[in-house]
Parts: C-alpha cells; sequence; structure tokens
C-alpha cells in the first residue's frame, strides 16, 4: 500500500448529495462558530483539503465539499498487547545498550527470556544509566527497571554486579538471562555469576525442554546441560519478539543502593592510531577510489578525520593503496559504523563488501552511480575540492570544541 | 623493583585438527608476562604433569614450569587459589578461556572471587607499576583501548588483542624444568548432569516475511537490498556539502 493520499470521488459525490442518508457525515467540519464573549472564532486549520500528492489545497470559490477528513491510504497495525497483571515470575534481562539502544543481540535474548517467560511470567529489563530506546514495548519487555546513578557511569562493573545483586534479592528472578558479548554482557554476567556463586551456561545457542546447549571450548565441542539460573546467550539464541506488544512498567528498587569504593578506576578512553586497526572490525573507514586524484589529500584528510584507510580493487590495482586496504569480495569484507566512500561507483563486489556498514557516505561526481543509490547522504562534486572543505570544517570543529573547553 | 607475575597456562586444541597445541591467549599471557618481569616469572598448570604440549611453554624461554597435579575432569579452582595465596604474586595473567573442556571462562573471574582481588578483562598492555597501583589499557571492541587504574594485587585476562607470543624453540623446551606439585583432588560437578558432544553446526535464521497482503509478500520478494532512501545533495558548493557530511559524522559520534 502506498502512501499517497488520494481522492475519495465517492465521499465527495455524497456531500454534494443532499439527499443522501450519508450526507450530514460528509459535510466538512464546522469552519466558525460563536465564541463564549460573543466574537466570531475561526478555525484556520479545517481550511482546505489535501490534494492527490499530499499537497494542501485551498479552493475559495466556494465549491469545496467534502474529502475534507484526511484520510490516509496506510494504516498502522497495532499489535495486540501481551498483558501480565500479576507476574508469577520473573525472567530478568540485562541488555548491552551499545549506544543507548538495542542492539540485534539484545534483541535476540529478549526473544529468548520471552520464551522462558511464556503465558504468566514477566520479562524485566534491566538498564543502567540513561538510554534512547523507544522500542522496548515490540521487544517484548514488560517491566523495565533503569538503574540511573552516577556510579553507574563509564566503566564500573563491580557496582553494577551490587546493582544487579540488589535487583536479585527483590524479584528472585526464575532466570538471568545475558549477552555473551565483548561489548560488556560477557564480562558483567560471569563477574555476577561469580558473586552469586551460580554456575552459569555460556555461549549458549538453543534452549528448549529444560535443555540448553552451548559452545564449549574452542567451538569444537557443544555442551549440553538443564537450564541453570544464569544463562549467557550468543548472537541468535532465538527469534527476537515480533508479533505482540508489551507493556514496559516502570519498576523500581525498593532498597537503596550501597556506593562502594571501586577497586578499578577508569581513566578514559585512549587515543588509537587509526591505521593499526585492522579494517575489518575499524569502526570508522575512509575509502578512496578511481575517483580520487590527488592521494596526498585523500590521506591527509584521513588522518584530519581520524578514520582507517579503506580502497576499492582500481585504486588498489592501480597501486595507489596496499592490497590489504582492499574493501569488498575480495578484500575485506568490513563492518564499519560509518563508511565514507570518495570517488567509488560501487561495483557490486564493492558493495557486498560494505553490507554490514550502518551508515554511508558517497562523495561522487556521478549521481547516477550505484554507490549513491546505497548511500544515506550522497555529495555530487569534485573530490578534492570537498575534501579540502572537509579538512578545513574539521579543523574549525575541533578548535571552536577547545575554545569552548578553555 | 620487579614484579611477582605468574601467569597461568592450560593445554589447547588446534581449532581445525583439535591436536593438542600451547593455548593461544595462553601463550599470549606468558608472552606479556615475559615482557613484564622477564626471567622472574612463574607459570603455572594445573593437570596432567605427562602431557608433551607443555614444553612448548617452556620453549618461550622459561627455566621451570610448575604443575599442579590433576586427572582431567578435576576442579582446578580450589587448588589454583591455594597456590596463589601463598604465592605472593601482585599481578596474576590467564587467557579468558579454554580451549578444551567446558571453556566457560569463568575461572579468572571465581579466582578474582575467592581471593578477593580485582579482575581486569581484555588486558592489552600494563604502562606502568609504581607503588602498588598500576596503569593498565584494557582492549575494548573494535580496536579501541581504555585507560584503568588498579591497585596490586590483581588478576587480569588477555585476549587477542595483546601481544603476539613468540616462537617456541625446541632446545630450551627440552632443557626446562617441569615441577611438579602434590596436591588434593576435587571432582567438578559438571560433568554429573552435562554432557560434551561434537559442535553441531549451528541452523541459519530464516527471513521470515509477515506480510498481511499478497502485494506486499511480492514486494518483499523482488525489491532490491538497498532502497533510495538516500539523500543527495546536489549543486552544493564545496563547502556546504563538507559541513552536511562533517555534521553526519559528528551525530554517529566518529568525529571527536
Amino acid at each position: 500500500m502506498s502512501d499517497i493520499i488520494r481522492r475519495d470521488p465517492r465521499a465527495e459525490w455524497i456531500a454534494r448529495n443532499r439527499l443522501h442518508p450519508l450526507h450530514a457525515a460528509m459535510q466538512p467540519a464546522q469552519q466558525s462558530w460563536m465564541g463564549p464573549n460573543g466574537v466570531m472564532r475561526k478555525n484556520v486549520h479545517g481550511v482546505g483539503f489535501i490534494g492527490p500528492n499530499g499537497i494542501k489545497r485551498i479552493d475559495r470559490s466556494g465549491a469545496q465539499q467534502g474529502g475534507a477528513a484526511k484520510r490516509t491510504a496506510a494504516v498502522d497495525v497495532q499489535l495486540p498487547l501481551h498483558r501480565i497483571a500479576e507476574p508469577a515470575f520473573y525472567i530478568n534481562v540485562v541488555p548491552d545498550m551499545v549506544g543507548g539502544r538495542l542492539s540485534s543481540h539484545d534483541r535476540d535474548l529478549l526473544g529468548l527470556a520471552r520464551q522462558l517467560a511464556g503465558h504468566d511470567g514477566a520479562v524485566l529489563a534491566v538498564v543502567f544509566g540513561e538510554h534512547k530506546e523507544s522500542a522496548f514495548a515490540t521487544a517484548g519487555v514488560d517491566r523495565l527497571l533503569v538503574l540511573d546513578g552516577s556510579e553507574f557511569d563509564g566503566y564500573s562493573p563491580e557496582q553494577r554486579v551490587q546493582g544487579l545483586r540488589a535487583v536479585d534479592n527483590q524479584f528472585n528472578p526464575r532466570h538471568w538471562l545475558l549477552p555473551d558479548s565483548r561489548s560488556g554482557g560477557g564480562e558483567l554476567g560471569r563477574r555476577f555469576a561469580a558473586s552469586l556463586k551460580e554456575r552459569p551456561a555460556t555461549r549458549v545457542w538453543q534452549v528448549k525442554d529444560e535443555q540448553c546447549i552451548g559452545r564449549a571450548g574452542a567451538g569444537q565441542q557443544d555442551v549440553a546441560r538443564p537450564v541453570p539460573r544464569l544463562i549467557l546467550a550468543a548472537v541468535e539464541c532465538a527469534e527476537p519478539v515480533s508479533d505482540t506488544r508489551h507493556e514496559v512498567l516502570p519498576v523500581e528498587l525498593s532498597t537503596t543502593l550501597a556506593r562502594s569504593l571501586p577497586r578499578i578506576e577508569d581513566l578514559g578512553a585512549v587515543a588509537v592510531d587509526p591505521a593499526a586497526i585492522p579494517m575489518a572490525e575499524a569502526e570508522f573507514i575512509f575509502s578512496g577510489g578511481n575517483g580520487v586524484k590527488d592521494w596526498a589529500l585523500f590521506h591527509q584528510t584521513a588522518a584530519a578525520l581520524g578514520a582507517t584507510e579503506g580502497a576499492s580493487r582500481v585504486a588498489v590495482d592501480d597501486g595507489f593503496m596496499a592490497r590489504d586496504r582492499q574493501v569488498g569480495a575480495s578484500g575485506t569484507w568490513v563492518t564499519a559504523r560509518v563508511y565514507v566512500a570518495v570517488g567509488i561507483s560501487g561495483a557490486i563486489q564493492h558493495l557486498q563488501g560494505i553490507g554490514a556498514c550502518d551508515k554511508v557516505v558517497a562523495i561522487n561526481l556521478d549521481p547516477g552511480c550505484d554507490m549513491i543509490k546505497r548511500a544515506d547522504l550522497s555529495v555530487i562534486g569534485e573530490s578534492a575540492a570537498i575534501l579540502q572543505a572537509l579538512i578545513v570544517a574539521v579543523d574549525t570543529y575541533r578548535n571552536g570544541a577547545k575554545r569552548d573547553a578553555a | 623493583m620487579t614484579t611477582n607475575v605468574i601467569s597461568l597456562v592450560s593445554i589447547g586444541a588446534h581449532p581445525t585438527s583439535g591436536r593438542a597445541r600451547r593455548a593461544e591467549q595462553d601463550a599470549r599471557a606468558v608472552e606479556l608476562g615475559l615482557q613484564l618481569a622477564g626471567d622472574k616469572l612463574q607459570v603455572l598448570h594445573a593437570g596432567n604433569i605427562q602431557e608433551p604440549t607443555l614444553r612448548s611453554y617452556l620453549g618461550m624461554g622459561l627455566p621451570q614450569l610448575h604443575v599442579l597435579e590433576q586427572p582431567a575432569g578435576a576442579d582446578a579452582l580450589p587448588v589454583l587459589s591455594d597456590y596463589l595465596r601463598d604465592a605472593g604474586a601482585q599481578v596474576v595473567l590467564t587467557g579468558s578461556q579454554a580451549e578444551t573442556g567446558e571453556g566457560s571462562g569463568m575461572l579468572p573471574f571465581l579466582l578474582a572471587e575467592q581471593l578477593g582481588w580485582p579482575l581486569i578483562v581484555g588486558l592489552a598492555q600494563v604502562e606502568s607499576i609504581d607503588g602498588g597501583v598500576a596503569h593498565v589499557l584494557q582492549a575494548l571492541p573494535r580496536g579501541q583501548r581504555r585507560r584503568l587504574k588498579v591497585r596490586l594485587p590483581f588478576l587480569a585476562t588477555v585476549d587477542n588483542a595483546a601481544p603476539k607470543p613468540r616462537q617456541s624453540a625446541y632446545g630450551p623446551a627440552q632443557r626446562g624444568e617441569l615441577a611438579a606439585h602434590e596436591v588434593e583432588i576435587e571432582e567438578d560437578e559438571l560433568f554429573t548432569g552435562a554432557v560434551l558432544q561434537p559442535a553441531k553446526p549451528r541452523p541459519k535464521r530464516l527471513k521470515v516475511i509477515k506480510a498481511k497482503s499478497g502485494a506486499d509478500r511480492m514486494k518483499a520478494a523482488t525489491a532490491k537490498a538497498s532502497g533510495g532512501g538516500g539523500q543527495v545533495l546536489k549543486g552544493l558548493s564545496p563547502e556546504a556539502g563538507a559541513e552536511a557530511i562533517l555534521k553526519l559524522l559528528i551525530e554517529e559520534g566518529v568525529v571527536r
């Protein structure tokens, strides 16, 4: 179904026909009325109608009738609400919340929790600090507990374990589920398990009939065991929730958390040389292709942005970049969050290599090339001029930030 | 002042052939220990002293390797924590998970809990150890690093971000000494309820299309993966274009 708003000729015909039984219902909303103090009030927003292309039209000839009510063609599908008034038990989930949002790993985990909770149990998500997520309801969260406070800022695993222990005391959940990931969940879950003296099931990829299967050792063996209380689950451990909506009722801790002196002090992130980061796991890649003529300027821009350099096959074949910098089917498949392609037209092999990238920015002369179709933001123009302007813009941005800090 | 460093090692398994080898991450723990303490490094293993692979750790230039003798399937945790409590170590290094057996990666966490020491996960580099306080770099995903300050003694796990282990040489491996220690044996209770089986390939996730109408299903089946939802800026000055790109990079948090 398209989103184009269409005229309804039948509705307009009914509105014109005073003998039609539905005539009254099809009349446009009242345009003016007498206010309480005897002043005439007018609804300026009710004037006109939405035309076929979604543009508002006002017909001042007086002939306009009917079709005034805005009709949208696509109806939002409201998923059925799954309500649990009195949970018989809780399944607690501690999502990673990378960047303040649920990752796909977190959604899989919530799907597994939903499966374990069944009809009577409630899925309780425990989130540390501020979050930006708005889709907890469709991800399958029945209750949400936000542990907020400055003590959870930065790297604070010991304080977080204390928080989880307090949650454990209050809710006494049937299962604890954490993602077995490198972005925090794996570590937090193991610390929590050690502090609870529970033996967790790790790298779990299947939970079925009270049995769970997880990878063991270096991945050559599986270990199957009865489902323990604490589960550290791998990616794709279950299907994410997709056809119900959940309440996301906020709950709170009844006790205040004790603040302990941290034994590990976080001194903050360290600047890393972007060229030393392996391309497959670099977060920000600045990639050049056939359209780049001034390679010295290209390297200078990459250094100014602090990005890892990449290249298309043509640039590598022509000897401008090393072979290990090639992105694409025969080079490296990259997973960058942001990928900037300068002068790359987007051969299918290259587009395959950047399939996992979140945001793609293209700088290109040809507005019809395939890379522009893939990109989230494209700038059409001569790359050298744009790169020069980009270096200047980054410098002014950084200097401005320094001046603000001083 | 040299630091008293102990590295814990285990027997690994080659990922393809499954043959016994020195465990990749444990070898990195030994390498990091050698860089920190030189000849003073103590290396500790709990298990079978007859295992020939143990000598490949000696081949990295160690004069001696301590072995707490245990049969396979025994619990290594109590014997290791007893040994470490009396050994007077300031830094204990381990790999992040074993390559054989359960490989849950819980051992360093449980040891830290029993000894009451802080634990650093994913140690990449020790910057300085000074007056009972260490400054270390922790490896984060995507090649990032974080600086941490921790009081001695502490435990640390290393992963693939730690320095590459040196080669194992045959001569020193044969000359090195394996020092056996008698310890009490405790059975690990995991294998009463759990079974180890050869790894099954994981089922591939199917792409399920939940569409209400036939037209929607047709669209989902035929549409190109990359829909042109992007913003195209045409006919702008280079400055305006660069400004738009920089705005996106700042929003995404990659330009700081």
